[in-house]
């Protein structure tokens, strides 16, 4: 199970927080401090998998991450999860947005947070992979787009 | 892009502001513009608003005053709002929140939504945040959902099912029914293993999978040339848990497995990851014994790749296995020590678990060579753990006694600061243990102490071994190790050092004063021993030096006291009765017990003879009556 997906910039400035567990708002943000301050060590041809992080729960979990640019895109999965998998699945979720936002950057994902929450939903739900067809997801998050357009130019 | 532009601009708002003070005065002006746009009737921007919110929630700041306003526009008709509401219900609210009971309604209404949409939005809310209780109401939606035509929604509810069940077991045998009449949906399998009666589905599985391998290649589904890999790990996974304690299931998938096995490319990451699953499934079941090995193999091939990640878990498989596969793993050790000397700080840990499994009585030696330069090179917080592995290890298959504390003793100079507590009386019980060993580990601990005393174990150990073994110490010999010229005073010296040392915590210092006190016993067994000694000089001096413990011990301090400078007289003053003594001296026989400032004139009255340390060379007796005597009858 995915525990959480952390997305930070290389200042440690949150981007895209989103829990599966409840954590209450102040934990919340020591989590994305302790991770930032754990994956930045990192150089850059270490593997991507890291240990540590008592905060967020335990032996149990290990972090996943992946680096592009000047974002870090942070999985925290417990054992039940295939570590290459959740690694392939990031690559899957950043080819999603690169093909919904036109060659994505850091500022598609400040200014559009909901929508990056929107992918999301479609990729991971209740914390279990749910698609990892990039075709499909991009299909269906055009199709609710239209569907909120077509809803509001009614409107007006 | 209508619907976020008043978002957009209250985030170009927060960037601008140039320091953390300016950017809480921005949300706080904006978060007081939406709690009073909340209060406010039904208005066309309710959906920036909560959007503006969620946003400042990420960021830190408190936002739970939107919860009532998440509610409501859950309940809208309207998509936008919906969409909004239902994020900011996964974002705001849990199940601990009142406020998430009532969505509990408009969820079950937009469960029979005739939208598809709308209906996953719903799923993917109680999916992430459902409480047992709402669970326990909607389950029926979601078991008439999973019977539905729809793939997309299917899914989406196979994976809400899955939720349902880990929030409320008893759940289970509902969907389960479900399960088993729909076909090839992949998702099911998750919650299947809640479930423990399906031994009879492995031959659909195997089934499929096979299907999946041989034939087929299918555009929609294949990545880099293997057909749907997502589908095929978890189908192994499903087999993995059907198989776990199952005989049969397990004979019925040893075929399938070693086709996999042998016939996935593993050039690719993809390949290497059903390869991965494969391994693990394999591992797990009861697999013939030929299938293990080959599990093993491909794991050792892992060892060897160069991605840093197959590596990883390639060592974190055979961690698991170390204990029942051991000869297996240990052919791959030397690549595993290997990997101590990784720059990965999570390969190094790896490689450091797996080399402490794999020590043996036959390879400890090189073994623990090679622990111990990992030692002195490891990253701090792996240190401990190495030194606690080391010492198991040590314990268990030392070759030799002297192997054993020289390996302790390496450990403790390298990282001292980094052993547990009990080590110090456990290497104390050691080495007590191994009398023929006491005069060299006296010494190499000596040794070790005059270059360092920072490491407190260490220093500990050493205070306690010289006191009790001081007496090794001075004599001198050792065959094992290079004789070293201590004399008393060195050791003395070397346990003041470390008593006044800031570095020395309590329990150092409490080790060091007890060494002192033992010292002065041994130093007095010397010299009772020398009370029978053939040479009358030193039997004399030894059976005085006793007494001198015994009878007189309240004078010892001070008659023990450093010799006073000695001054330089033109005529040879071996009588004692020089202008200076005469002066000070006012000795009255019959008194035997003087004071100890009187004693002091004492002194000087011996005190003009040559000046010598401590040891025999000077002997002077206490009965007074016979003090004049004994000076004058001394020539020196």
């Amino acid at each position: 199970m995915i525990k959480a997906i952390l997305i930070f910039n290389n200042h440690g400035k949150p981007r895209l927080i989103r829990f599966y567990q409840y954590f209450a708002e102040d934990m919340q943000q020591q989590i994305i401090r302790e991770t930032f301050h754990l994956v930045s060590k990192r150089d850059d041809n270490v593997c991507n998998f890291l240990e540590g992080g008592s905060l967020i729960g335990g032996s149990d979990y290990k972090l996943i991450y992946r680096h592009y640019a000047t974002l870090y895109f942070v999985f925290c999965v417990d054992s039940s999860e295939s570590e290459l998998g959740i690694l392939d699945l990031i690559q899957v979720f950043v080819e999603t947005l690169d093909k919904c936002f036109e060659n994505v950057c850091e500022l598609d994902l400040i200014f559009h947070m909901d929508k990056v929450h929107y992918i999301l939903q479609e990729v991971v739900m209740g914390g279990m992979v749910l698609e990892t067809n990039m075709n499909e997801i991009v299909a269906q998050v055009e199709v609710q787009n239209r569907m909120e357009k077509s809803e509001l130019c009614n409107q007006n | 892009m209508s619907p976020s532009v008043p978002l957009q601009e209250m985030i170009r708002a927060i960037r601008s502001a140039r320091t953390q003070c300016e950017e809480r005065g921005v949300i706080q002006r904006e978060c007081a513009a939406i709690r009073a746009q909340f209060r406010q009737a039904d208005n066309g921007g309710r959906s920036h608003n909560l959007a503006k919110l969620l946003y400042v929630h990420m960021l830190g700041y408190p936002a739970h005053f939107g919860q009532m306003e998440c509610v409501r526009m859950i309940a809208s008709p309207r998509y936008s709002e919906k969409r909004v509401g239902y994020l900011g219900a996964m974002m705001l609210l849990d199940e601990k929140q009142d406020a998430s009971l009532l969505i509990t309604n408009s969820i079950k209404n937009d469960l029979s939504n005739s939208n598809q949409y709308i209906q996953s939005l719903a799923l993917c809310t109680l999916a992430c945040m459902g409480s047992a209780e709402m669970c326990r109401d909607l389950a029926p939606e979601i078991d008439r959902l999973l019977r539905a035509s729809n793939s997309y929604i299917k899914k989406k509810a196979a994976l809400c099912a899955v939720h349902i069940v880990r929030k409320v077991h008893d759940l289970g045998e509902l969907f389960t029914k479900a399960a088993l009449n729909s076909s090839c949906c992949e998702y099911y399998f998750q919650f299947i293993s809640y479930c423990f009666w399906f031994s009879f589905t492995v031959p659909d599985l195997v089934q499929i999978m096979k299907g999946l391998v041989i034939s087929g290649y299918s555009p929609d589904h294949d990545v880099a040339g293997i057909s749907d890999p997502f589908l095929q790990v978890r189908i192994l996974r499903l087999l993995r848990i059907l198989g776990r304690n199952n005989e049969a299931a397990s004979d019925a998938m040893n075929d399938l497995l070693a086709q996999v096995a042998t016939n996935t490319d593993s050039t690719k990451t993809v390949g290497n990851a059903v390869l991965y699953e494969t391994v693990l499934t394999v591992l797990d079941i009861k697999s013939e014994s030929g299938l293990r090995v080959l599990a093993v193999n491909i794991l050792g091939r892992f060892l060897l790749n160069n991605d840093r990640n197959i590596r990883y878990i390639a060592m974190t498989s055979l961690q698991k296995i170390v204990g029942t596969d051991h000869n297996a793993v240990q052919r791959h050790r030397g690549t595993i020590v290997d990997c101590l000397k990784d720059q990965d700080a999570s390969v190094k840990r790896r490689a450091l678990e797996l080399s402490l499994a794999l020590v043996s009585a036959s390879n400890i030696r090189s073994m623990m060579k090679e622990l111990l330069s990992f030692l002195s090179s490891c990253p701090p917080e792996l240190r401990s753990q190495t030194a606690s592995g080391i010492f198991n290890a040590a314990e268990r298959y030392a070759p030799s006694q002297r192997w054993h504390i020289d390996t302790i003793l390496h450990v403790l100079t390298t990282a001292g600061g980094d052993v547990r507590d009990e080590t110090v009386p456990n290497l104390i019980q050691l080495i007590t243990n191994t009398s023929e060993l006491h005069c060299y580990t006296v010494h190499k601990l000596y040794r070790a102490l005059l270059s360092d005393i920072s490491q407190q174990p260490l220093v500990q150990v050493a205070c306690w071994c010289i006191g009790e073994y001081g007496d090794l110490l001075l004599t001198g010999e050792c065959q094992e190790t290079e004789p070293v010229q201590v004399t008393e005073d060195y050791v003395l010296d070397v346990l003041e050092t470390v008593l006044q040392s800031h570095m020395s915590s309590p329990s150092t210092r409490g080790f060091a004063l007890t060494a002192t006190m033992k010292l002065s016993t041994r130093i007095r067994s010397i010299v009772s021993i020398y009370g029978s000694c053939i040479d009358v000089e030193l039997q004399q001096r030894a059976v005085e030096y006793n007494a001198l413990f015994k009878k007189y011990d309240h004078m010892r301090a001070a008659v023990l006291e450093r010799m006073p400078v000695i001054e330089k007289n033109s005529q040879g003053h071996t009588n004692g009765e020089t202008i200076k003594e005469s002066q000070t001296v006012k000795v009255k026989p019959g008194e035997p017990q003087q004071p100890a400032n009187q004693v002091q004139d004492l002194l000087d009255l011996l005190g003009g003879l040559e000046p010598t340390p401590i040891t025999p060379g000077l002997t002077f007796t206490y009965t007074h009556n016979e003090l004049q005597k004994q000076e004058t009858g001394r020539d020196f």
